[in-house]
Order: structure tokens, then sequence, then C-alpha cells
């Protein structure tokens, strides 16, 4: 119990250590640049941004890590159908209100990835489920190159774009506190996200079927005992999964440029957060997605823009040397071992 | 006859875990499987759960073959299993693993049905019912397995399989857990109990199987296997019984 907790200190000591280190390198960096505090604030927004985008792709990958044990690297071609589909429908020429389209668009987006995501597990892991772990994890690898191969189909290879939620329009409405910069945008991010994590508190933690997933990731066997059916829980974590990255695709959207390739680096980005928190706990993956996006766009103001994908995948090498079971971590499985 | 097993082989890869057992349940009886580790009891709950497939053999429950339906189609007709080692949700608490247990039962059944059912389980273990907030995984071992046969009896079974509940815990607890058992019986719910303590196992139950490395050697009256020198010997260590 004491060498417990005494190696316990002696890594939030490290922690705190690296995290001294690392704040001093950034400062160091940024004072060469000229940066002050507005500098850095504009930043770390900039990089929440992004990195609730990040957590709400972690989220999808915890879920269905939790209850298949699938690291299920289709997620990124989830994010990209999400708001790919939403693009296509929003270029439809329908004789209504463009609010009310793009309103449609995202629902038709978030809905029929969702399917896609039901899909992809009745036709690739369904049919494999007595198969190794490993195999299932390089099924979805596949799933995602696959997708990624249709979508250059129907769409090309070009960039497409979908309007801002406030303008209805490429420019963006920008909100100026002090001398910090918000893009409207942003504010939909978060606003989205902090709804999808309400959404999925009350489900985990007041509905039947929330507790059900939660059991089948507790004790897949005991869960099958009390009647709980594995591979249906398996087909609704993906059909979750592909929900919460259609949505983060989406949300995000207005504010990149949207094309047939852009699900493999957020897919990755979305694994380094939920590496970061673990891979098992959802308040796990939304920090490491918060704390990943903010580390990279940071780093990259201090340093070159060029640089932030860099900085993910430093991360992740990082984690899997030091920290393997994330920086975060402790899920369900973690308290009961 | 409620169940009824004829001639089941069981294989775990190229095991055979379990040769030729056929063994039968009446309606409200306790029957006890005893034998030591390794001689296919849990093998045995899992093949009757649906976990584990027999690959000849056939399985009738209520004059009906169950033998190829999947787990949760055996909680469905009526037989649910309290797993070996308890394994309640560790970190769902007493309440929902409680709720759990009648997952099944949600839609087809009301609530207050299923609040009676809760208030029969705080009944016969009162220490649940003060500690539902509490999770699973921090009561001690014997309110563990209180909660996973609390849990078990929440799908309303016919057929309870109880996987050796006494294990680990202390002679007071298992006195306990086995009274409660019997009080089942008063209740009209049959038990398939599996057991390493044979002494305790076949003081409760009317008839008992003795297996060993898969097989089944022996079964009688309880009576009759306490009095078994064969058995004596190997599980209830003869001397001083």
């Amino acid at each position: 119990m004491q060498r417990l907790s005494r190696s316990r200190s002696a890594r939030i000591a490290s922690t705190v250590a690296a995290m001294l280190v690392l704040v001093a390198i950034i400062l160091y960096l940024g004072h060469a640049k000229g940066f002050g505090p507005v500098q850095y604030v504009q930043l770390i927004l900039d990089g929440i941004r992004g990195g609730s985008i990040y957590a709400l792709i972690a989220l999808g990958f915890v879920v269905v890590f939790n209850v298949t044990g699938i690291i299920n690297f289709a997620q990124g071609g989830f994010v990209m159908s999400g708001a790919m589909l939403a693009v296509s429908f929003n270029q439809l020429a329908l004789p209504i209100d463009p609010r009310m389209k793009l309103a449609l668009a995202v629902i038709f987006g978030v809905v029929v990835t969702t399917i896609v995501g039901a899909l992809v597990e009745r036709l690739s892991i369904f049919p494999a489920r007595h198969s190794p772990i490993l195999t299932l994890i390089i099924i979805t690898v596949g799933v995602f190159i696959f997708m990624q191969g249709i979508a250059l189909l129907i769409w090309g290879a070009d960039p497409y774009y979908l309007p801002a939620f406030t303008t209805l329009a490429l420019e963006d409405h920008i909100i100026r506190i002090g001398g910090v910069m918000i893009k409207a945008q942003s504010i939909w991010i978060w606003a989205t996200v902090a709804v999808v994590l309400v959404a999925l508190a009350f489900f985990f933690e007041r509905t039947l079927l929330g507790k059900a997933l939660r059991a089948c990731s507790i004790n897949r066997r005991a869960a099958e005992l009390m009647g709980i059916n594995p591979s249906r829980m398996s087909l609704m974590a993906f059909a979750m999964a592909a929900a919460l990255g259609a949505i983060g695709g989406i949300v995000l959207a207005p504010a990149t440029r949207p094309m047939y390739d852009m699900g493999l680096r957020l897919g990755l980005k979305g694994f380094v957060a939920a590496i970061m928190g673990g891979m098992i706990s959802s308040p796990g993956a939304v920090v490491g997605g918060v704390l990943l996006g903010v580390l990279e766009n940071v780093g990259a103001g201090v340093t070159k823009a060029g640089f932030k994908d860099i900085f993910a995948f430093i991360i992740l090498i990082l984690i899997l040397l030091f920290r393997p079971k994330g920086i975060i971590g402790g899920g369900e499985r973690g308290v009961e071992e | 006859m409620l169940l009824e097993i004829r001639d089941i082989n069981t294989y775990y890869g190229n095991i055979h875990a379990l040769k030729g057992v056929s063994l039968h349940v009446d309606q409200g009886e306790i029957v006890a499987v005893i034998g030591g580790n390794g001689a296919g009891k849990t093998t045995l709950l899992n093949t009757i759960s649906g976990v584990m497939h027999s690959r000849t053999g056939e399985i009738l429950f209520k004059d009906q073959p169950i033998s190829r339906l999947s787990p949760d189609k055996v909680v469905r007709v009526g037989i649910s299993q309290v797993p070996e080692r308890r394994q309640v949700f560790s970190t769902l608490n007493v309440l929902d693993n409680l709720l759990l247990g009648a997952y099944l039962r949600h839609g087809s059944v009301g609530k207050d049905q299923i609040r009676r059912d809760l208030d029969f389980v705080f009944e016969i273990f009162p220490i649940l019912k003060g500690r539902q907030k509490q999770m699973g995984g921090t009561l001690s071992g014997g309110e563990q397995q209180m909660l996973a046969v609390g849990r078990g009896l929440m799908a309303k079974p016919e057929l309870l399989l109880l996987d050796e509940p006494s294990l680990g815990l202390a002679p007071l607890l298992v006195r306990e857990i086995f009274r409660v058992a019997g009080e089942l019986r008063e209740h009209g719910t049959t038990i398939l109990l599996v057991e390493q303590n044979a002494r305790a196992a076949l003081h409760l139950a009317d008839r008992g199987y003795v297996m060993e490395t898969g097989e089944v050697v022996l079964e009688g009256r309880s009576e009759e296997l306490l009095g078994d020198e064969r058995v004596q010997e190997a599980y209830l260590g003869a001397v001083g019984s």
C-alpha cells in the first residue's frame, strides 16, 4: 500500500516536472517570437476548438474499445463520411430556406453515417467475431481504406465547403474580446460538444441500455449471462461511434475544407486523444482531446504552423513509451483490476 | 423433468471437457454437482447457459431443446446462472446490478413487477437494501455473493444455476447463502448447484452427482452420497466426519 502511494507520488512529481519543462520551452520559444498573453490565449482557445473535435472522435474510439476490445481505425472514415454527406446534401437545389437546408444536411450526415457505422459492424466485424482482436483491428483499417476509396470515387479529390452555421456563408462571424478573436463556429463546436457530453452522460448513467453497454464493457461474460447480447451491444457501439465521428466532422467542416481524405488525420488525432485518456475512460478521452488540441496548437504557434501534426505524434510516441495506460487513465476496467 | 441433459460432449479447443454427461433436474429440486477443480462443473453450467455449446448430445428444458440457443435466449426460457467468483459489475451500483439481472424483462413486465422482485431480493438479503447506491466492487466477498445471487434471481428463473457460491467465503456466510438457497426452494425455484464444498452442498441438496475429469462417476440421493465410502474418502475427508 505504502509502496503504491510512493510510486504514485513519484508519478505525479515526474508528470509535473515534465509539464514545467514543457511550459518553460514554450515560453522561451514564444518569447523569441514576441508573444504576449493575448497570443497565448488565442492559441489556447483555437487549440480547445480543435481539441473538442478530437474529443468527440476519441469518445467514439472509447465506446467501441470498451464494449468490443477493438481499436476501430474506421473511426476517421465516419468523421469524413459525416462531413462529406452533409456537404453533398447542402449542395442540393432544394426550394427551402437555406438555414433549414443546412439543418437537414447536418441531420442527414449524422443519420446516414450512423447507418454506415451499423453496416460496417454487421458486414465486416460480425462475420469475423470469433477471430482474434488483432484481426478485427486490421479489418477496421481495411474498412477505413475502403471508405476513403469510395469517397474518392464519389467526391473526387477536390476540397468542398460547408457554410458556417451562423452566417450561412464561407466567411464566418468573428467575435472580438480584448485582442482575442473567436469565430462563431467555435461557439457552435463547444456547444455541440457540451450537448453531446451531457447526452452521453445521461445515456450511460440513467438508461438501462446505457448501463447494459457499461455492463458489457465491465464484464462481458457476466453481461451475457444476464441476457445482454454482446453482438447487439457491439452493433450499437459502432453506430454510436459513427454518430460521434459524424457530428465531429460536421461541426468542424465549416472551419476547414472537407475532402475525401480528411478522415486519416482526424481519426489518428482522435486515437491519440483516446490513448492519452487511457483508451477506456470517457472523461479521459475528453480531457485527452482538449489537451492534445491545445498542445499541438500552442506548439505550432511558437514554432511553425507546419509542425502541428508532428506534435500529436510525438505525444503518441511518448505516451506509448512511458505511460501506456494513458496519462489520465482509470476507466471501468481499470477500477476492476 | 425440468432439465434433462443427455450424453453431452463439450470441448475447449481440443480438450474434451465434458465426456458424455447425462443428468436431470426435477421441478422443485435442489441438485448438487460436486467434484474437484477441473472436473468440468463450470463447463457443465456454461454449456447449459449457452456460453459454450456441446458438440454432441442434447439439453432439454421443459422438453424443449436448448443446446443450440445463445445465452440471452437461455435466460429468456427461464434459466439464469450465478457465475463462479460472483462477477458482479464492479463499477455499477448495487441497484443497477440487480436491475440488469432483470434486463430481458424490462420490456415485457411492468415497473411494479420489477419493484416487487427487488423487494423480494432485499427481503432475503436485507444487507443489500442499505447498500443500493454502493458500487458492486466495494462490497465484501459475502455481500458480492449475495448480490450475484440476487441479480440471478431478478431474471425470475425457473431454474437457477449456482456456480461455487461458497468459494472464498467464511463458514458463517456459506451457511447463510445455503440457507437462502433452501428458502428459494420453498418459493418454487429449482436449483442446480455446483460445489467443491461437498458436505454443505449435499446437506442442502435432494440429489447429487459426482464429477471427475469431465465424467459423472456417481449419482444418487444426497444421504446415499454422504454415506458412500468413495465420496467420504475423496470429498468429505473421512476422518472425523
